[in-house]
């Protein structure tokens, strides 16, 4: 057991988890987004597919990293797309469109990965990393937290700007409005759809930008189904950091440290069966929701549809 | 497929707002139909434009899934397929109807499937066959039932929203079944984890002259026992007010809490059940990391029949052979099996844009109870908005 103490161990445990958070962090604030406004987005898991695949397959024909980020958000927002016309402009149900979204998403991956490469899942290239001058030399920390990807950097100062907009900005009061009570916001005379298409298209853009890290810089790699229902972890975090941006930032860390733990007790040379490692998030977060469950808060217009007039 | 007996059961079980745009039940039956199949056909349109893009021919594709899935005796085959997929569906009905979101079927047939699969092969020796399906049968239905007794809780005393707890609680039992799979149930004789296989004499009996399996017998039972219980009993009609309308529920004196509870019990037990058909009637064994995840696509199917376990049952003999033959279908073209979930997909799809064009004015709301959507609010936030909605 003095092992899992470790430096290298700590180290990868940490390193791991950042990277395996970040898809995590994405998607959750994009989640936190979009629930803010009132839609409920439960195609955020096909969301993340699509874009890891799109990410993906960016990365590898045009082999650059930055490219394939792009990739992987316009796949999202492709996607989100979907939920927009459906459920945004025609106020469709949002939970039927999210379960469609998802299963297109995870069987259209599919049969586009079938069709490209066969049974061959081709692997990409390390991937770059940014290193924080004279922080990446602290002992342990250092290589975990600041010698990663600039998405990684990127995503943590993405939660304290949406801190930002949410409780300081028009934008923010626009979101919180069209979620809360979408009547008032139009009486003011901003338009309900426009500010809810508008936060469904960043969810997209956001989730698809998780997708394609998690297939980019974390597996390096696309297989089917790889999101393996981050995306509902994401709206679990989402609801347990009640969309408050930095408290969704360290939920998601968190996560993606119980996710990568599978990977440091391997390096400490500690036999546990993979299933139990891979069920641990599930069930912190049941733990989580049975404690903190009652104080879970959710927009009042949540899951929806807005219609002007309609009572 | 084209015609869908008991059609005259659907205008039976319309929530009053749904009276539709023609009049009279004839119209509103036609009204009904038509909504129901033309998502369908649509969404088999549209994966055939989608084969074309990928060099297939769309035409030899559905005549290969006919041939392989109703052909014959291929037709065995998918008859086998509607068990589980029916029991799901039925559970799922149950679920829905109270205004649950039960979307932990996963969990709680793979959980089902791998304690009958290690209880299996020992119990069908030690006693009369007969006894140890009926034994196998409950237990399969407790397990399921078991599994939902923590989202049913937390829903139940706290409000907690059941798409999360359940989605968490499949993801759970399916790591569960594989630690059972590959721990206590694993066949020691055999390299690959997976559990012992039962001997083809030991399996539930066929149907006289056919390959089908009991099975599907139970599971078109379990269907007529659901819709009297929901049509023609004081707790159908609970289970509807529920749906309908939480708060008025509460205030005519019903036991929510009680309830919620219940429903969910059945719910995951109708779903256990359908993984003692499946393991007994066709596999025989389950080995790690099998997750056929029926319910995942019978979603789309329980929708359209608008929660009726009657109508239900054509769509999900539509699917089966969809299923069956489409998995051949798409192994002989090779196109990853999983062409089939972007069908249900594109089903669930234009099965709200149907809704949307036949019914502007309630915007989707018409196949799904009020409180269906309203379960995912919570107290205070449900109060506020029913004031502001007037």
């Amino acid at each position: 057991m003095s092992n899992l103490f470790h430096q290298d161990v700590l180290t990868a445990l940490i390193s791991g988890g950042v990277i395996a958070g970040i898809p995590l962090l994405l998607a959750a604030l994009g989640e936190s987004i979009s629930e803010r406004s009132g839609v409920l987005n439960l195609g955020i898991e096909g969301m993340m597919i699509i874009g890891a695949y799109t990410g993906f397959v960016a990365t590898y024909y045009l082999h650059s990293t930055a490219l394939g980020f792009l990739g992987g958000a316009a796949g999202g927002v492709l996607a989100c797309l979907v939920m927009i016309v459906l459920c945004v402009w025609l106020g469709l149900d949002q939970i039927v469109v999210g379960i469609a979204i998802t299963l297109a998403g995870e069987g259209i991956t599919s049969v586009l990965q079938g069709a490209q490469f066969g049974t061959t899942y081709p692997r990409l290239g390390a991937t770059p990393t940014v290193s924080i001058p004279l922080l990446d030399k602290i002992p342990v920390l250092g290589p975990g937290l600041f010698q990663q990807s600039l998405l990684v950097y990127l995503g943590i100062i993405f939660a304290f700007v949406l801190t930002w907009v949410f409780r300081s900005t028009n934008i923010g009061l626009n979101l919180r409005a069209a979620g809360e009570k979408p009547e008032a916001l139009d009486a003011a005379g901003v338009s309900v759809v426009a500010t809810r298409s508008y936060a469904v298209l960043s969810t997209g853009a956001l989730a698809g930008l998780g997708g394609g890290f998690l297939a980019i810089v974390g597996a390096g790699v696309f297989t089917p189904f790889m999101t393996q229902g981050q995306g509902y972890m994401a709206i679990v975090i989402c609801m347990l950091g009640r969309g408050k941006p930095i408290w969704v930032a360290l939920a998601s860390l968190l996560f993606g440290i119980s996710l990568s733990i599978t990977t440091a007790l391997q390096l400490a040379g500690i036999e546990i069966s993979t299933d139990l490692i891979n069920m641990l998030p599930f069930i912190a977060v049941m733990v989580a929701l049975v404690i903190f469950g009652r104080r879970s808060y959710l927009p009042p217009a949540l899951a929806l549809p807005y219609v002007r007039g309609a009572r | 497929m084209s015609t869908v007996p008991g059609n005259e059961l659907l205008t039976e079980v319309e929530v009053p707002s749904r009276a539709g745009a023609r009049s009279g039940a004839l119209g509103k039956a036609l009204d009904t139909t038509i909504r129901s199949l033309v998502p369908v056909l649509l969404a088999l349109v549209a994966g055939g434009l989608l084969l074309v893009i990928l060099g297939h021919d769309p035409f030899a594709f559905y005549s290969s899934v006919w041939e392989h899935g109703a052909q014959g005796k291929a037709w065995q085959e998918s008859a086998k397929r509607m068990a589980p997929l029916l029991l799901i569906a039925v559970g799922l009905i149950v679920a829905f109807r109270a205004n649950i979101w039960n979307l932990g079927y996963n969990g709680q047939f793979l959980l089902s499937a791998a304690v009958i699969s290690g209880l299996a092969p020992s119990l069908v020796n030690d006693l009369p066959l007969g006894l140890a399906f009926l034994i196998m049968f409950v237990v399969a239905g407790l397990v399921g039932a078991i599994w939902t007794i923590v989202p049913a809780l937390l829903k139940a005393f706290y409000e907690t929203n059941e798409i999360i707890t359940t989605l968490m609680m499949s993801f759970i039992g399916v790591g569960l079944a594989q630690i059972l799979i590959k721990g206590p149930f694993q066949d020691p004789s055999v390299n690959i984890a997976q559990t012992k296989v039962l001997e083809l004499n030991k399996m539930l009996p066929h149907i006289p002259g056919t390959k089908v399996h009991i099975g599907v017998l139970v599971a078109l039972a379990a269907a007529v026992v659901v819709y009297l219980v929901i049509s023609r009993t004081a707790f159908g009609l609970k289970i509807d007010v529920l749906g309908a309308n939480p708060r008025a529920a509460r205030h005519v004196g019903i036991q929510v809490k009680q309830l919620v509870i219940t429903s969910f019990f059945f719910s995951g037990a109708l779903i256990g059940l359908a993984a003692a058909a499946d393991i007994l009637g066709v596999w025989g064994y389950i080995r790690a990391n099998w997750n056929p995840a029926y319910g995942d696509t019978v979603i789309p199917f329980v929708f359209l029949a608008r929660l009726n376990p009657l109508v239900v049952i054509p769509f999900i003999a539509f699917f089966a052979v969809l299923s069956t033959g489409g998995t051949l279908a798409t192994q002989e073209v090779g196109l990853p099996t999983d062409f089939l979930l972007v069908l249900v997909a594109l089903i669930l799809l234009f099965m709200t844009v149907i809704e949307f064009l036949g019914r502007r004015r309630s915007l989707g709301q018409s196949y799904l109870p009020n409180g269906l959507r309203a379960a995912l609010r919570l107290p205070g936030a449900k109060k506020r908005e029913q004031e502001a909605a007037g």
